[in-house]
């Protein structure tokens, strides 16, 4: 654990508005309920991490947040979640408008089987985000840049994504979804697929998106909660068993489960 | 004994021979069976194999081969005299055959002595009375009568000899193996390799068959081509063969038929069955999917005279009646707009539900990608989706295109008989497999053109089916390195 980071970190924890505000959020996959009495509320311009032993529903939860639950038929998700204080799950929000807004980073990199260029043009072109084709390579360009993939691919912008390395793959998903300039960005353990030297890439990456972004992470590493994010969330069993600066998660943490966890009794 | 019989014994010993070598394999093994190589099942296979294969395979060679032996041998014994020509030698044969297979009843039922049998005379008339009022003619012929007598000994001898070898055969094998089951024996190895040979046999036979069948369409076809001038067949545009002579058999307005009904039942059904497959895949939730997935694939169950019948009966009347009349395009009951329709309809289970296993192919992840990019399930299935499918699609197109060439009945019923070559699709036109069917109905004296043109016209056939079947082969596993 990098507690140079870490004590770096806790100075802009303070002050932020709140972006996503969860109230009783309930989910069910079928008869079984995955998430309990969740509430929480997410700050903008912040790293969030979710932690918590396989199986504690922390992604489930994340998919909550852009509604990718829709996709599947089994689950039904109750309670309050809401974005700038509109109800995500209210009738008259369209997922499709939603997830516009809420960008989403898969554990598994999964670039579509289109060039680079195409990749990262995806979103914008469906947005109608360019006017023309150099707005267009701007923004291209930029994501890239973003996502620290553009000294190793600009001059392949036209070969296929999938020809990436694993490491490379997975940024470019960072970049395409940092393209479609969404206000939060959703990350289901991003680097999970990835070895040690990709990893802190996408994780110097990932502090760097919080100037612009909210982003919410799912992890399994408790070390990479503790150097990307500044409020972290610990999940137990479907329940938010603790919530607060990543700090004092990792440092103070009040409940007999959270210490239990961090120090690696359980899970 | 025969054949069937000296099988039977041969396999009896061989289930045997399984029993008595895995309790033999238990046995030497001193009750730890795992100071055994293999373990004892093997042993048992290795003694049921060893008893079984070589004597059934000496059996095998020696039943093809005993006919051609004795036959040689009986046929050089017939004297010339009897023999008026070259084919009077196959009809005496024949009757050789008969005559001793007649023989062979008569003491069955008891009416002769095998002694009676062997000294069998045309003088001996009594005898042959006897014979003849139990309904058991034999031949006047002495030559033939004596030939028959030698080729029912030769036979007898022959079936002695083989009952004798080949269980002799199975009960030595029987006793090698057993007495190499010993605990370091390894016998896994060897059934494996057994094993293997047979898996090989397996497939050499379906490859073999293919060569088979390629070669007599190429000797066939050969033939033809020395009867008639390739250049008449493969560009000549009038298809009117006679088997009285003067034959013009240009296979052109053939193709085009064959390729104008295809393309229409193309035109139909990858359409219908592609945006089937994306309703099944994407749309349906597992409910509707379960219920209408089947339902679409009882359709490619329908054997295609059932369609043939629909067209002739159905659609054809339906749209001589509503279009082509009305539009002044044609009166004909059959036309390629009839048997194209229905094959198209024949071929939307092969489009629907081969594409509907590639749509499901691609990755769930690449949609969620897209979803989670905030863009709309058909920009999802449009952008996404179906270009990660698109080379599956076109293979299962391809597949569905050599179907539809190849396609017989729904053609004969929907289209008619008519060669000819022409724009408008309310006509009736013809294929080339029809004309196939056409040409080989009747009498054949297949030393005509008209006649041999079937396999030159089944050679083309078959070069095309191939060449798209090629094509989608490729087209489909380029795409399965995409993805796995």
């Amino acid at each position: 654990m990098n507690d140079m980071r870490l004590a770096e970190r806790t100075v802009d924890t303070k002050g932020k508005p709140i972006k996503f505000s969860c109230r009783n959020v309930q989910v069910f996959y079928g008869d079984k309920h995955a998430i309990k009495d969740v509430d929480v509320d997410l700050e903008d311009k912040t790293v969030t991490a979710f932690i918590g032993p396989s199986g504690c529903g922390k992604s489930t939860f994340l998919r909550c947040l852009n509604r990718m639950n829709d996709t599947i038929d089994v689950a039904r998700v109750d309670g309050k979640l809401m974005l700038d204080g509109e109800d995500i799950y209210d009738r008259r929000v369209d997922p499709v408008q939603l997830r516009a807004r809420v960008g989403m980073v898969f554990q598994k990199p999964n670039p579509f089987p289109k060039s680079i260029y195409d990749n990262v043009a995806y979103g914008p072109r469906i947005h109608g985000l360019a006017r023309n084709k150099a707005e267009l390579d701007g923004i291209v360009e930029k994501a890239l840049r973003g996502a620290a993939l553009w000294n190793e691919v600009k001059d392949r912008l036209g070969e296929s994504g999938t020809g990436l390395s694993g490491g490379q793959q997975q940024r470019l998903c960072i970049a395409r979804a940092v393209a479609t300039s969404p206000e939060v960005l959703l990350m289901d353990e991003p680097c999970s697929a990835l070895d040690p030297i990709a990893t802190s890439q996408v994780e110097d990456l990932i502090d760097q998106l919080r100037e612009d972004f909210s982003v919410v992470i799912v992890t399994h590493s408790m070390q990479q909660a503790a150097r990307v994010s500044q409020k972290t969330a610990f999940f137990h069993l479907g329940n938010l068993v603790e919530y607060g600066t990543t700090d004092d998660i990792f440092t103070r943490p009040q409940d007999p489960r959270t210490e239990s966890y961090i120090s690696g009794k359980i899970g | 004994m025969s054949p069937f019989w000296i099988m039977v014994t041969i396999l009896v010993l061989a289930a045997l021979g399984y029993v008595l070598g895995r309790r033999r394999a238990g046995s030497v093994a001193a009750g730890d069976i795992r100071g055994l190589h293999s373990r004892p099942t093997y042993y048992g296979w290795n003694v049921a194999l060893f008893t079984a294969l070589p004597s059934l395979l000496v059996l095998l060679m020696w039943v093809l081969a005993q006919p051609l032996v004795v036959d040689r041998a009986i046929g050089a014994n017939i004297p010339e005299s009897a023999v008026a020509d070259a084919g009077a030698r196959g009809r005496i044969m024949s009757e050789v055959q008969g005559t001793a297979i007649s023989i062979g009843e008569a003491v069955n039922k008891g009416l002769l002595t095998e002694a009676e049998a062997r000294s069998l005379t045309p003088d001996n008339t009594a005898l042959l009375d006897r014979l003849a009022d139990e309904d058991i003619t034999l031949t006047p012929n002495p030559a033939v009568l004596e030939a028959a007598k030698d080729y029912r000994s030769i036979n007898q001898n022959a079936s002695r000899t083989l009952t004798g070898l080949s269980l002799l055969l199975a009960l030595g094998g029987f006793g090698w193996a057993m007495a190499r089951t010993r605990p370091d024996y390894r016998a896994r190895n060897v059934v494996e390799r057994f094993i293997r040979g047979f898996l090989i046999l397996c497939s050499l036979i379906a490859i073999a068959t293919t060569v088979g069948i390629v070669l007599s369409l190429v000797f066939e076809s050969y033939n033809f081509f020395q009867l008639y001038p390739w250049q008449d067949f493969f560009f000549g545009t009038e298809w009117t063969p006679s088997f009285g002579g003067g034959s013009r058999l240009g296979m052109l307005p053939l193709l085009w038929g064959t390729l104008y009904i295809s393309l229409i039942a193309l035109l139909f059904s990858v359409p219908v069955g592609l945006f089937a497959a994306i309703y099944m895949s994407e749309y349906a939730t597992p409910r509707v999917r379960g219920v209408v997935k089947p339902l679409i694939e009882i359709l490619a169950g329908i054997p295609t005279i059932v369609y043939g019948l629909f067209a002739l009966v159905t659609v054809g009347p339906l749209i001589r009646d509503w279009i082509a009349q009305p539009a002044g395009l044609g009166n004909s009951g059959s036309s390629v707009m009839t048997a194209g329709l229905v094959m198209g309809i024949m071929l939307i289970p092969f489009v629907s539900s081969l594409s509907d296993d590639i749509i499901n192919a691609v990755p769930q992840s690449l949609r969620d990608g897209s979803l989670g990019l905030g863009s709309t399930p058909s920009e999802t299935i449009r952008n996404v989706v179906l270009p990660a499918a698109l080379p599956g699609i076109v293979g299962a197109v391809l597949l569905a295109a050599s179907r539809a060439i190849g396609e017989t009945m729904i053609v004969v019923l929907g289209a008619g008989a008519m060669a000819q070559t022409s724009l408008n699709p309310f006509e009736a036109m013809t294929t080339i497999t029809v004309k196939i069917v056409g040409q080989l109905t009747g009498d054949n004296d297949f030393a005509s053109p008209e006649t041999l043109v079937a396999f030159a016209l089944g050679l083309t056939l078959f070069v095309m089916t191939l060449a798209l079947n090629v094509a989608a082969l490729v087209i489909v596993r380029k795409y399965r390195e995409q993805y796995e």
